[in-house]
């Protein structure tokens, strides 16, 4: 918290601001919807770190019996494969969570890289406001000139598809994003006197920014993070079912889907059930991201 | 407010400028030769190579490169399909208007019921409401786009048979492409059936592109109606005994619509994002589905000349909105000199 | 018949940890063309009862009298299009924050002739002549081109006025002023509550004037109530009130201005905040603050009895046998 929030809590509440993360935690949990959206992604989490035990089967190995196989309430199903079974008899149950771990991955490299370069490229340009954050800034105009799909997919034909490359090329279009942010919350923090009162205490302009203001700014580069996070899982999706992102045999939610269009007489389940895993696991990311944001928002402290 | 507009106008050439090198860095970083690509699987003479490298001005170095490319860009030459040879602003011209309709039909539906939708859940704040129109909105953009639309066509013309799978129009019907608006022309066409034909065509994949802007309407009016209705001078209106739907629809809208004006039109330049992805699930005959296809056929003329043509539109379409936001900010609007 | 009468008006908040009083039985009654004073710090309640008359608080909040009615007509149970018939016109209110309180998109024009359309038919260049004539009786110069400005386009004095000329729109029999003064300039000041007092004169208009300084209540107000963390702890004349004050805290609110420490070293202080929602003391609210404080005070809250002509919530009013 930084000093000028804390001096205007009153005289009551004086006990919770003595620990920010009690308060922090207070307003987050009274907010049921953030509480179930953390709690979704802790299932996700789990489900990813114990896939292998969790799975009945192998989420690659095909069983040449059983292609096209219905879930196990339909009729023709069985429980062996309890959400049925794909066009090459894979089990989608299996599939399904291991998918898991990419969606996951995916977000985490995503938000670490554009939120990294964002962030570090935000700063500079808070800081710098002359020739170099104009420059930084007409950049970033430029690049959210593209629509972000659009360039994320020129960018995968360049670098060639594969799911390493559909990563870079998200975090590359997600970059104007974190310099926004942080640019704006960087700019909102030097005008206030702390800046002022470290700068005349001889504090260098590195540690002005990372260790001074950074650390003030973190609130909105949060929620933007968690945002960012599921919108990676949903464009790398996009991009797997373009057949640009993580290619085959990869069980990646999107991917599964790519060929998906051909079985929508045939097979509900094929197309239906991984793009409910990605609804699901982007809704818990979004509505956690709603809650952090009323939850750190400064202006609806009582 | 001539400075604002000056400002912005200005600001569009750099802008302009920082599209075409990214469209000619972009496609001159694809790998492989240019010209083995043109050559396919027939392969080339060393001579032919080196003849067609001249002509192509491919054998002058980069700088100079894009400086023909600039000049040719601003000539109107985008240059040519790989494949169909056509000149690519020739087919873009032909496909934009039904990647123009899409959208449109899709911000219409977004907007007709995400703005009120967004209005309703604040005045109703914390009702069944509020949470069932939030919760919807949500749920509308954590959803896949191609995924929501494989699934309305599963219900929709699958299921119900309610609305045609794919395409613009119905084959059996031929209309003039007058205006290259397929609802404008089917009206304007003597055939009864066309219009509705068209209309049943268009439907779904408004639907599903508007989905999401829909969505963010909803939620961009919602807080900013909050936002708005906790301000001082609404207060002062109740205070004057204003009958509260005047209170709600003339003076905490007409404020609370300003952020929700540029939201929508940000949306446009989601709009061509998403359409990508809503033309190929529906083979609607526009832009997006043009570019997937010519990446699948490394026709890399169409790739480029569509990304600069895009990046221009959705610049020029935010600066519109952004010269819209100063004429209805009023502290903009009036600001003294 | 009183103008307005409240009586044992209760406004109360539920928040996570209980249920707040911000307003608590307070009760008073204002004749026509009577001018009266609620002072108190933040906190006090007053804004929020005068708020509660109005009927301009939102839900959370509750709202419960014993009696609260104006011109004889019974606030409470009317429906809220009879009440739209008052609020505004017979009843107006002014707020603190001008430059907050007006409508950033609309005319100053607009907003005032708003105000004259809900009370009168008449043509639009007629009602807009009288906004014109309003803005001028309110000291706007140049009217009949400020009419045409925008709330940012002029000073927080001016965006004042209009406010006022905006509740004299419907010719109000009450007009409640919500420390209309304090967020202007000094100067400023004293013109807009001369203004206020010269139209209440005029135009034999009630005049509720809800203030934390007492130095603006001191030449203006016949008659004054001191609210005190919810509750009223004194009413009275506004000369007895300042000649002999009878609640302690209106004591230490005296005390304080500085007109009356002339000569002194340091300007008297009150120790303690107001009470908030966590530390609601026992018995008088007033006691941990309060020097002459003893156990009684602690166990028991005082009612409001007479003293002379004042009313006093207190065990040990000032000047009193009772008292110190």
């Amino acid at each position: 918290m930084s000093q000028s929030e804390a001096e205007t809590v009153d005289a009551g509440a004086v006990a919770a601001t003595d620990r920010p993360l009690l308060e922090f935690w207070r307003y987050f949990s009274a907010n049921r919807g953030a509480v179930i959206g953390l709690g979704g992604i802790i299932l996700v989490v789990l489900l990813a770190i114990f896939a292998d035990i969790v799975s009945p089967h192998s989420p690659t190995i095909s069983d040449a019996q059983s292609f096209l196989k219905p879930p196990a309430w339909e009729e023709g199903g069985s429980w062996v494969y309890p959400l049925g079974t794909d066009a090459i008899g894979r089990d989608m149950l299996s599939r399904l969570i291991h998918g898991t771990r990419f969606s996951l991955l995916i977000g985490c490299i995503v938000v670490a890289i554009s939120g990294t370069i964002g962030v570090a490229l935000g700063l500079c340009a808070g800081f710098f406001q002359g020739a170099p954050g104009i420059l930084i800034m007409r950049l970033m105009d430029i690049v959210l000139t593209i629509p972000p799909l659009l360039l994320a997919i020129v960018l995968v034909a360049i670098l060639g598809p594969g799911l390493i490359n559909a990563m870079i090329a998200v975090s590359i279009t997600y970059l104007p994003y974190f310099v926004r942010v942080t640019r704006a919350a960087a700019l909102a923090e030097l005008t206030k006197d702390y800046v002022t009162a470290s700068r005349v205490n001889g504090a260098g302009t590195l540690r002005l920014m990372v260790m001074t203001v950074l650390p003030n700014c973190m609130a909105p580069i949060i929620v933007q993070a968690t945002l960012s996070f599921s919108t990676a899982i949903l464009d790398a999706a996009a991009l797997g079912f373009l057949s640009l992102g993580a290619q085959p045999p990869t069980p990646e939610w999107g991917t599964m889907l790519a060929d998906s269009r051909d079985f929508v007489l045939r097979a509900w389940w094929v197309v239906t059930l991984p793009g409910l895993a990605i609804l699901g696991t982007v809704l818990a990311f979004n509505i956690l991201g709603d809650g952090l944001r009323d939850a750190l928002d400064p202006r609806l402290k009582r | 407010m001539l400075r604002f507009l000056l400002v912005r106008v200005s600001l569009i050439i750099p802008t302009f400028i920082g599209i075409t090198l990214l469209a000619f860095i972009l496609v001159h970083s694809v790998p492989g030769d240019p010209i083995q690509v043109l050559a396919g699987e027939h392969g080339i003479s060393a001579e032919r190579h080196a003849e067609l490298l001249k002509s192509y001005g491919l054998d002058q170095p980069l700088p100079v490169q894009y400086w023909r490319y600039v000049e040719h860009v601003l000539d109107g030459d985008l240059g040519r399909s790989l494949i169909t040879h056509a000149p690519v602003i020739e087919e873009f011209g032909q496909l934009f208007p039904a990647t123009i309709e899409l959208s449109i039909a899709a911000i219409l539906f977004a907007v007709v019921f995400g703005l009120p939708a967004g209005i309703v859940a604040a005045v109703r704040r914390n009702t069944i409401l509020d949470h069932g129109v939030m919760g919807a909105a949500l749920t509308g953009y954590s959803m896949p786009i191609f995924w929501w639309g494989l699934l309305l066509i599963i219900l929709f013309s699958n299921t119900l048979g309610w609305t045609p799978v794919s395409g613009r129009i119905d084959v059996a019907f031929d209309v003039e492409p007058v205006t290259g608006f397929l609802l404008i022309d089917s009206l304007l066409s003597d055939d009864p059936g066309a219009f509705q034909s068209a209309l049943s065509h268009l439907i779904l994949p408004a639907v599903v592109l508007g989905t999401i802007p829909l969505a963010v309407i909803a939620r961009m009016t919602r807080s900013s109606m909050l936002e708005v209705l906790g301000e001082d001078y609404i207060r002062t209106a109740r205070a004057k005994g204003l009958a509260p739907l005047r209170v709600v629809g003339i003076h905490a809208l007409r404020n609370a619509l300003i952020p929700v004006i540029t939201v929508i039109g940000l949306q446009i330049g989601y709009l061509f994002a998403g359409a990508i992805l809503t033309e190929t699930i529906f083979s609607w005959p526009g832009v997006g589905k043009w570019l997937i296809d010519s990446i699948n056929r490394r026709d890399y003329p169409v790739l480029q000349g569509g990304v600069l043509l895009i990046g221009t539109v959705v610049m020029v379409v935010n600066l519109i909105v952004d010269m819209l936001y100063g004429l209805i900010n009023p502290r903009i609007r009036h600001k003294r000199a | 018949m009183a103008l307005l009468e409240i009586e044992d008006l209760t406004v109360s908040f539920a928040t996570g940890r209980g249920t707040l009083h911000a307003v608590d039985g307070v009760s008073f009654s204002v004749d026509s063309g009577e001018v009266m004073g609620i002072v108190g710090e933040s906190g006090s309640g007053k804004s929020v009862s005068m708020l509660a008359v109005m009927g301009l608080l939102p839900p959370p909040a509750i709202v419960t009298a014993q009696r609260l009615r104006f011109d004889g007509r019974d606030l409470q149970t009317m429906r809220a299009r009879e009440r739209r018939r008052i609020i505004g016109k017979d009843v107006a209110m002014i707020f603190q924050e001008p430059m907050t309180s007006l409508n950033p998109s609309f005319t100053v024009g607009y907003q005032i002739i708003e105000a004259i359309e809900s009370s009168s038919v008449t043509s639009r260049r007629q009602r807009r002549h009288r906004a014109i004539e309003l803005l001028e009786r309110v000291g706007i110069p140049a009217p009949e081109i400020r009419i045409d400005a925008y709330p940012h386009q002029l000073s927080g004095g001016m965006n004042q006025r209009v406010m006022i000329a905006m509740a004299l729109a419907g010719n109000p029999r009450l007009l409640l002023a919500d420390e209309p003064t304090t967020a202007l300039d000094v100067t400023v000041q004293a013109q807009i509550l001369d203004l206020l007092l010269t139209l209440q004169r005029e135009r034999n208009m009630a005049l509720i004037l809800i203030t934390h300084d007492m130095g603006v209540i001191a030449e203006t107000v016949q008659r004054v109530l001191v609210m005190y963390a919810g509750q009223v702890v004194e009413t009275q004349a506004a000369d007895a009130l300042f000649a002999m004050p009878r609640h302690p805290y209106t004591g230490v609110l005296l005390d304080a201005l500085p007109e009356r420490s002339i000569g002194a070293a340091r300007l008297p202080v009150i120790p303690g905040v107001v009470p908030g929602l966590s530390d609601r003391p026992s018995g008088c609210l007033f006691h941990p603050r309060c020097r002459f404080a003893d156990r009684r005070c602690a166990d028991l809250m005082p009612e409001l009895s007479f003293v002379e002509t004042a009313r006093v919530r207190c065990h040990y009013p000032l000047g009193t046998e009772k008292g110190r």
